[in-house]
């Protein structure tokens, strides 16, 4: 039976890769490569997964230098001379072997005011959005991000300059600031105007090209660049 | 980086694509013909559109140049806070001044 | 087994993203940026020499006339041609409705400023 060379990353930072001989099957993913490893190899190995049906992200690792889902990863196509290397998430701290803390992620999505601020309560009439509109059609295009934090890992401007908040919160800033039923329009724009913000993004489109949902981070980022650059000239913002 | 930064930086890109179109433009004419320096000053000497050309070249130059040095050294090397601050404006100074000398030198009688 | 998998690394590997056109684009831009800022005070000094009159203007053209200058300067053609180009592009990106195409037309913007800095190099030889 033909087998992979997985070099599996172990440790934190300062870890290394540990090499693990994986039997190969067809229809296999890279998570079931893991799973293998862990369950038959070396029961220490730290990683995560949750739906392993491609819905959740959880199972997000850097595959051969890049940031993937591992389950929705078939190993027959990243394979390379039978080798195979998996690390944690890039950009975020590394709590375990290929589990990373994603609190930094999250932090970054609070600061770029990436929660709803609703004007109506649980006690008003439903509002009416018509799906048509433009800021709705907007907002939808870029509303299916399940915080995986691909894009984040994928982003050298995120790894080069500490205080960028990052594709997936301006992607989320962006969806709400056309969200006509949120009010917090005037601070979430000078969360994303101020240092670190919107106008730190270079357009490398690393985030459109990893994004498993095929989002555009880029696309909503320049959104964002266009709103708030209107919005000083307005004398909206400081 | 941050909203002003941004508009300066791309402000002067725009304003820059048809200056650089029009310079490449002089830099082909003049290097095909092998122009010696009295032919550069028999077009520039006294002109008022090649003053104001060059004079607005410079100024989109060295803000823009400054600030795009400023994210290179921001993201690039260890410097923060003031010390970007410095950078950037005397890179931006000199690039100014040296550039004034320069237009003065080449349209000034 | 090749020794590159067992010896102790700084780091687990992590930049495949840096061999995507755009990335790669994005790098392009921002050296021949570096490159033309670098130039640019060097460019002044030089046309500052007309203030001592046109034999000192005249010696540095000569100077230029060297063929490896003359590389040199199609070298700085093809940074500044590739900057302005692939930054029209950026500027479409953040001013306008999302479009496709785009590695196409960072690709177009390597070219034609390839074509323009051989153009130059032919003319000017």
């Amino acid at each position: 039976m033909a087998e992979i060379a997985v070099s599996l990353w172990r440790g934190k930072a300062d870890g290394n890769y540990q090499l693990y001989r994986v039997p190969q099957r067809d229809n296999q993913t890279v998570l079931d490569v893991v799973t293998w490893v862990q369950r038959n190899a070396d029961p220490t190995l730290a990683y995560r997964f949750a739906c392993r049906v491609g819905m959740c992200g959880s199972c997000a690792m850097t595959v051969n230098g890049r940031p993937r889902w591992t389950c929705r990863t078939h190993t027959a196509k990243v394979i390379k001379n039978g080798k195979l290397e998996i690390g944690p998430l890039a950009n975020l701290p590394i709590i375990k072997d290929l589990a990373c803390d994603l609190e930094p992620f999250f932090e970054k999505w609070q600061a770029a005011k990436g929660v709803f601020a609703p004007r109506l309560t649980r006690v008003d009439a439903i509002e009416r959005i018509p799906p048509s509109t433009a800021p709705r059609l907007a907002a939808d295009a870029a509303i299916e991000c399940i915080n995986c934090a691909v894009c984040y890992a994928a982003c050298d401007t995120v790894r080069w300059n500490p205080d960028y908040l990052g594709p997936a919160a301006l992607n989320r800033a962006w969806t709400l600031l056309n969200d006509v039923r949120d009010v917090g329009q005037r601070q979430r724009l000078q969360a994303v105007a101020a240092e670190g913000g919107c106008h730190a993004c270079h357009s490398h489109q690393s985030c459109q090209q990893h994004c498993p949902n095929a989002l555009n981070p880029t696309a909503s980022i320049a959104g964002l660049k266009r709103h708030t650059m209107t919005a000083y000239l307005k004398g909206e913002l400081e | 980086m941050n909203v002003r930064l941004y508009i300066l930086q791309r402000g002067s890109a725009a304003l820059m694509v048809p200056l650089v179109l029009l310079h490449l433009g002089v830099i082909f004419y003049a290097s095909a013909r092998g122009l010696s320096a009295a032919d550069i000053f028999a077009r520039t000497r006294g002109s008022l559109f090649w003053g104001s050309f060059y004079a607005a070249f410079v100024v989109a130059a060295a803000t823009h140049a400054a600030i795009g040095v400023r994210s290179i050294a921001a993201e690039w090397t260890s410097l923060r806070g003031a010390a970007l601050e410095v950078l950037m404006w005397s890179f931006g100074l000199l690039l100014a001044a040296l550039g004034f000398i320069a237009v003065a030198a080449v349209v000034l009688a | 087994m090749n020794g590159l998998w067992d010896r102790q690394r700084r780091g687990f590997s992590r930049s495949g993203h840096r061999r995507d056109a755009l990335w790669l684009a994005a790098l392009l831009h921002r050296l021949s940026g570096l490159a033309l800022a670098a130039f640019l005070p060097l460019h002044f000094l030089a046309l500052a020499l007309a203030l001592k009159g046109e034999i000192a203007l005249d010696g540095f053209l000569r100077w230029t006339a060297n063929p490896l200058v003359k590389v040199a300067e199609m070298g700085l053609v093809f940074f500044l041609s590739v900057h302005v180009l692939g930054g029209i592009r950026i500027l479409l990106v953040e001013n306008l409705a999302w479009f496709q195409g785009q590695k196409q037309l960072a690709t177009g913007a390597l070219i034609g400023a390839l074509l323009l800095a051989l153009m130059f190099l032919v003319r000017a030889a």
